[in-house]
């Protein structure tokens, strides 16, 4: 039998009980456009966290100073021996660091004429502005020769001009932060929300020097220190191998023992994103999951019916196979009529899923993602379910004996 | 009369149907041989066996000791994807309920047997006409069984029976269904067939219908009863 004459047979017994057909899609329908709409919200939150740790520096090494124990008592995070310029001098010589920042933080009152406004400072380095991909959009960056010499220059988030400057062009104008007037040189390109909430435009950068020097104090025991360092290692290199060579390089520098506890910490901000994001991902496979049962339940309900039709039609089977069918062709014809059920179904909800996915990233605000990749595995799994729940019925049909079938009342 | 090899043979043929712990014994072990372009009536009250038969000789039902043989070829030998063949390519039926697709139209219907044919390419479309005008309903191809009379819908029917080029048409109480009319109607159709060459094998219990074969064979019991031939 040729396979258009058992799809036209199949779609002509489908519609012939219209109403029944379409309660059997249902559960397909709605399995289908579920397991869809979660796997686009899974893709969708995969997205934005891959987005989100490429604007945080993908390639990046943050080094921090540790906990550090002394007589038994955990001095906590920070309480070690601070870096310095000197550790920044060295590692830009590591063959594997492309670019080195060092930061020092803390908060402010910025001051601009009448208005003040608090807000976080950061003295850091011209590298800092390439490691994180951030350029100006009015002024300029740091020059190396302002980072050194220690000049009173400051650079920008678009929420300080904002706050402070109030539709004026900011750019050349005085600023005074703890009372440490600065000129404003560079205005920053917008970067939003970061991904634990904060403002990451409500920012101020001067040089690293001057910020100790003038607005911070320099560390009581260690002169030129910097809170944190930041490395950029090389495209070519493995991040998860510098990152082991980083930490050794810094413990053999900082005189830890084989043993010894470290009184430092590296880590990539992926590492973190990814562990944030590891609970919505789990999250989000047990939805899919969820979803995959409510097709399964639907495919069981297209078993039953495939049942029910096959012993509706009997007699027909009989009459069937009177006039030479095989027991494949009888196989085929109600397979046939199981994955075309569920194909439609799947189709139908494909649709709903592509317009569930659609207000559901509308609604929640995340990205919407519809890969061709879920569009063809929810249509092969609507096929595979109709395929494996219409076999058992088939089979009962095929295997009846001609002339039972045809004497069935 | 019949020379040659056989189109149908019997040979000892029984049936014992288990019904609860009753054993039926629909057939006794008939011997029975039928030459190729004969119309043999099969008779006998309900429960003589004669619709046993009929359903072995269509390879419908195997029997349960004994041999059947369809143009010298034993039934109990072949495949069940052979014996749908068979019943494609050799046999016709005709049955009393007419058993006609009621969502399909009289050209459709017909066409059935034809999509399961397998050795043979042939444009159903044109042999389903065919077979129709044969039968006389050259006029009334799309109507659906609902729209047809008894007469005619068992005629096409006998049209669906025609489209494999059968050689042998079982038919099982064609006019079981039909008005006295309308059955000598149906009964002209199969001995017009008859006569060109196709063998037929009828089974009846009315005496007018039985008479229009030229051999009548009755059943009793699971036994051949008589066996009667009429001069052509």
């Amino acid at each position: 039998m040729k396979f258009s004459v058992a799809l036209a047979s199949a779609v002509e017994a489908l519609f012939a009980n219209l109403l029944r057909s379409f309660l059997t899609m249902l559960g397909i329908i709605i399995g289908v456009a579920s397991v869809m709409t979660m796997m686009a919200m899974g893709d969708g939150a995969k997205q934005r966290i891959d987005e989100q740790i490429s604007a945080l520096g993908a390639s990046t090494l943050t080094l921090r100073p540790g906990s550090m124990r002394r007589g038994g008592r955990s001095l906590g995070a920070g309480a070690a021996k601070p870096f310095t310029e000197s550790d920044i001098k060295v590692l830009s010589s590591l063959p594997y660091a492309h670019a080195v920042s060092g930061q020092l933080s803390t908060s402010v009152t910025a001051v601009s004429g009448q208005t003040n406004w608090s807000t976080s400072l950061t003295g850091t380095d011209d590298a800092y502005f390439e490691i994180h991909a951030w350029p100006a959009v009015e002024g300029r960056l740091f020059t190396p020769r302002e980072v050194r010499t220690g000049a009173a220059v400051a650079v920008i988030g678009k929420s300080i001009v904002e706050n402070l400057f109030d539709g004026t062009d900011p750019v050349g104008q005085r600023l005074r932060v703890n009372n440490v007037p600065v000129t404003v040189i560079g205005i920053l390109e917008e970067k939003g929300q970061s991904s634990f909430g904060s403002d990451r435009d409500d920012v101020i950068f001067i040089p690293l020097t001057t910020a100790r020097n003038r607005v911070i104090g320099a560390h009581r025991t260690t002169p030129k220190n910097v809170s944190r360092i930041e490395v950029m290692v090389a495209d070519d290199y493995d991040l998860k191998q510098a990152q082991d060579e980083l930490g050794e390089f810094m413990r053999e520098r900082r005189g830890i023992k084989a043993g010894g506890n470290d009184d430092f910490m590296v880590f990539n901000i992926a590492d973190f994103v990814r562990a944030r994001s590891a609970a919505q991902e789990t999250l989000g496979m047990f939805l899919t999951i969820m979803a995959g049962v409510a097709l399964f339940v639907g495919g069981v309900g297209v078993m039953n019916i495939m049942l029910v039709s096959v012993t509706e039609r009997t007699r027909e089977i009989g009459l069937r196979m009177a006039l030479g069918a095989r027991g494949s062709d009888i196989m085929i014809q109600f397979l046939t009529e199981a994955t075309v059920l569920c194909g439609v179904g799947g189709l139908i909800g494909i649709i709903l899923g592509y317009a569930g996915s659609l207000i559901a990233a509308k609604a929640g605000d995340w990205t919407f993602s519809m890969s061709p990749q879920i569009t063809l595995i929810s249509l092969g799994a609507s096929v595979i379910v109709g395929l494996f729940f219409g076999y058992f019925p088939a089979r009962r049909a095929a295997r009846l004996n001609p002339i039972d079938a045809l004497r069935y009342e | 009369m019949a020379s040659g090899t056989p189109i149908i043979e019997a040979r000892n043929v029984t049936k014992v149907y288990t019904m609860g712990d009753q054993q039926v014994h629909a057939l006794r072990g008939v011997d029975l041989q039928i030459a190729p372009g004969e119309f043999a009536a099969i008779m006998g009250p309900s429960g003589s066996g004669k619709s046993t038969l009929m359903n072995l000789i269509g390879a419908l039902d195997q029997p349960t000791s004994g041999e059947l043989l369809i143009e010298g070829q034993g039934l109990s030998t072949m495949r069940a994807d052979d014996l749908a063949d068979l019943r494609n390519q050799t046999l016709g039926f005709v049955f009393q309920q007419f058993n006609l697709l009621p969502r399909a139209n009289a050209l459709q219907n017909v066409k059935l047997p034809l999509r399961y044919a397998r050795h043979e390419t042939v444009d159903a479309d044109a042999r389903a006409r065919e077979c129709l005008e044969l039968v006389g309903l050259g006029e009334r191809m799309d109507h659906r069984p609902a729209q047809l009379s008894g007469g005619q819908q068992q005629r096409v029917a006998i049209a669906r029976a025609l489209a494999g080029r059968p050689r042998i048409i079982l038919a099982d109480e064609p006019t079981g269904a039909l008005d006295t009319k309308t059955s000598a109607d149906i009964m002209e159709l199969l001995v017009k067939l008859n006569a060109t060459g196709i063998t037929i094998i009828l089974v009846t219990h009315e005496a007018e219908v039985a008479n229009f074969a030229r051999r009548k064979i009755h059943f009793r019991d699971g036994l051949i009863e008589s066996d009667e031939r009429r001069a052509a």
